[in-house]
């Protein structure tokens, strides 16, 4: 559905993104993740045909974006990242405005709009002028705007930026239902999102691709290099050499906690787990052992490593 | 075409939905009135050879209001989508950058018309009340109003080539406004220079919209300034889609 290659954006001074590469198939979920100015924004825009590549080629349902740009565009839902509408309009009339632009006309065009005012929950405000709307409803009605056309590929720029937990909730779920039919590439820098809507993460930083792999397996990455956290009633010192001298064991950290109590936490190597020494262990000194567990992996560290090199 | 015609409603009727085409509206026709009154009031000083149209179209007035207006029209076009961010929806949805412009222009000159029909009405009135002729034939009707809309054409399109160029509404005002004076002021050059050569006179009498009208008015059809408005205009709306087209690359 997206073939990128080798695009560059060079603003006045600054590369937003160089040399990029990526494939996005159809019926995807992809999450774009990666922090601010990484060029999320600029490689959407390029897709989307608002802003043209510096070099480098990217094509979009079978056409080039540069070159058949209205091709594209009909089949591309797009929301930026900040909706802008017109303000004097009412929501229907607008949808109504945006459905003729992008060439549905009569008949068809009240079934669109009604559907995805349905789709969008936008039933109750389709009278009100868009300049009233809350920042919900203007991003809903984004949303329903690039969902018109009933398009292959819905590009969804921080979609659930400034939303309350409740819209984000039902975004989030709309975003998995359109999952069903439409191939849809999404940025957020919000991670659970990312974990529990998409099939596949792409992590872009400085303008490169980081990553590009499931939640799951980038999480795993992580995982086998994995940490360990124990609670244990016992003097730091003893702790500290007996826990180090572990197989496996790289790295040792020793918390004071209350009344005697020291959280331990460790960094093993690849295939090491020494659960079960640990037990033996304090078992054999007598030292009570209240807590003992391996550390979930969230994908937020997956992101903090890859973007920020190191430290975990 | 259909894309175009879309396009274009939601252009005109964005004119009528903002507080701004309604408030230029009536102070301008509140201007218009008042140089329909010191135009009668000036005939009824003595007897003239002038009518009542000519005297509507030539005054200071006139074209104080018909000059000051035109950026006001024209300011918005481009540049508000520009600074609201709007222009990003509508240039992802499937739209050629040329209707994008046409339609911008079309529904300038549009406001424009709606802008000085009333003031036909004027003419009208004044029949009725005094039994007068105002314009003696329909020669003068045409000749004004076609050079109006010919002018108007010619200056909208300098204001959407500025509108275009910027996204602050005041720049674009600023720009449009002090182009179109320039070209006005310079059919009066022939006016302010001592040593006029007869060469020179006539070269800014070419250009003169003063000289254009006060022909125009008296009926007097003349294909020059025809030509010379309407390929103005057509060149500088090129130039406008060329800047608009060119704004993706150093935005």
């Amino acid at each position: 559905m997206i073939k990128v290659a080798g695009l560059t954006k060079k603003y006045a001074g600054i590369t937003a993104i160089r040399d990029l590469d990526f494939t996005v198939e159809k019926g995807e979920i992809v999450g774009f993740l990666g922090p601010n100015g990484a060029g999320k924004s600029t490689t959407m825009r390029i897709l989307s045909c608002y802003l043209p590549a510096t070099s480098g080629r990217a094509r979009v349902a079978g056409f080039d974006v540069a070159s058949q740009s209205r091709e594209v565009r009909s089949r591309v839902g797009y929301m930026p990242e900040n909706v802008a509408l017109y303000p004097e309009m009412r929501v229907q009339e607008y949808l109504e405005y945006r459905a003729a632009l992008k060439g549905i006309r009569g008949r068809t065009n009240r079934q669109r709009v009604n559907a995805v005012k349905e789709l969008c929950g936008l039933r109750d405000v389709e009278r009100k002028l868009v300049g009233a709307l809350s920042k919900g409803y203007r991003q809903r009605v984004g949303l329903a705007d690039a969902l018109l056309h009933d398009p292959d590929l819905l590009i969804l720029d921080e979609p659930t930026i400034g939303l309350d937990p409740n819209q984000i909730r039902q975004v989030r779920q709309l975003v998995k239902d359109l999952g069903k039919r439409h191939t849809i590439l999404l940025s957020t820098h919000i991670l659970t999102e990312v974990e529990m809507t998409c099939s596949r993460v792409l992590i872009i930083n400085r303008g490169r691709i980081a990553a590009s792999d499931t939640p799951e397996a980038l999480a795993g990455r992580v995982r086998t290099a994995g940490g360990l956290r124990a609670e244990i009633l016992a003097p730091a010192a003893g702790l500290e050499t007996a826990l180090s001298a572990l197989s496996g064991v790289r790295k040792t950290d020793i918390l004071p906690l209350e009344e005697g109590w020291h959280e331990c936490r460790l960094r093993t190597d690849a295939g090491h787990d020494p659960r079960a020494e640990i037990a033996r262990l304090a078992a054999e000194r007598r030292w009570p052992l209240r807590e003992l567990g391996q550390e979930q992996v969230s994908l937020e560290r997956v992101f903090a490593e890859i973007t920020q090199a190191g430290e975990i | 075409m259909l894309t175009f015609l879309t396009l274009l409603n939601r252009e005109i009727r964005a004119f009528f939905l903002s507080p701004v085409a309604w408030v230029v509206l009536f102070f301008f026709l509140l201007l218009t009135g008042f140089n329909f009154y010191a135009g009668v009031a000036a005939l009824n000083r003595g007897p003239s050879e002038v009518t009542v149209v000519e005297a509507f179209f030539n005054t200071v007035f006139f074209w104080f209001g018909f000059i000051l207006v035109l950026p006001l029209i024209t300011m918005r076009l481009f540049s508000e989508e520009y600074k609201m961010g709007t222009i990003e929806p509508l240039m992802t949805a499937p739209v050629r950058d040329s209707q994008v412009v046409l339609a911008k222009y079309l529904a300038a000159v549009f406001f424009f018309i709606v802008l000085w029909l009333p003031s036909l009405l004027y003419f009208v009135i004044f029949q009725q009340i005094t039994r007068v002729e105002a314009g003696g034939a329909a020669g003068p009707y045409i000749g004004a109003y076609a050079m109006l809309l010919l002018m108007g054409m010619f200056y909208l399109a300098i204001g959407c080539l500025a509108s275009a160029m910027t996204r602050n509404q005041i720049i674009a005002a600023v720009m449009s406004f002090s182009i179109i004076a320039l070209l006005f002021f310079m059919g009066l050059l022939s006016f302010f220079i001592l040593s006029v050569t007869p060469a020179l006179r006539e070269l800014t009498a070419y250009f003169s919209a003063i000289e254009h009208m006060s022909e125009a008015s008296r009926g007097f059809f003349d294909t020059r300034p025809l030509v010379f408005y309407l390929s103005l205009t057509a060149f500088t709306l090129f130039l406008t889609f060329h800047v608009f087209q060119s704004r993706r690359w150093w935005s």
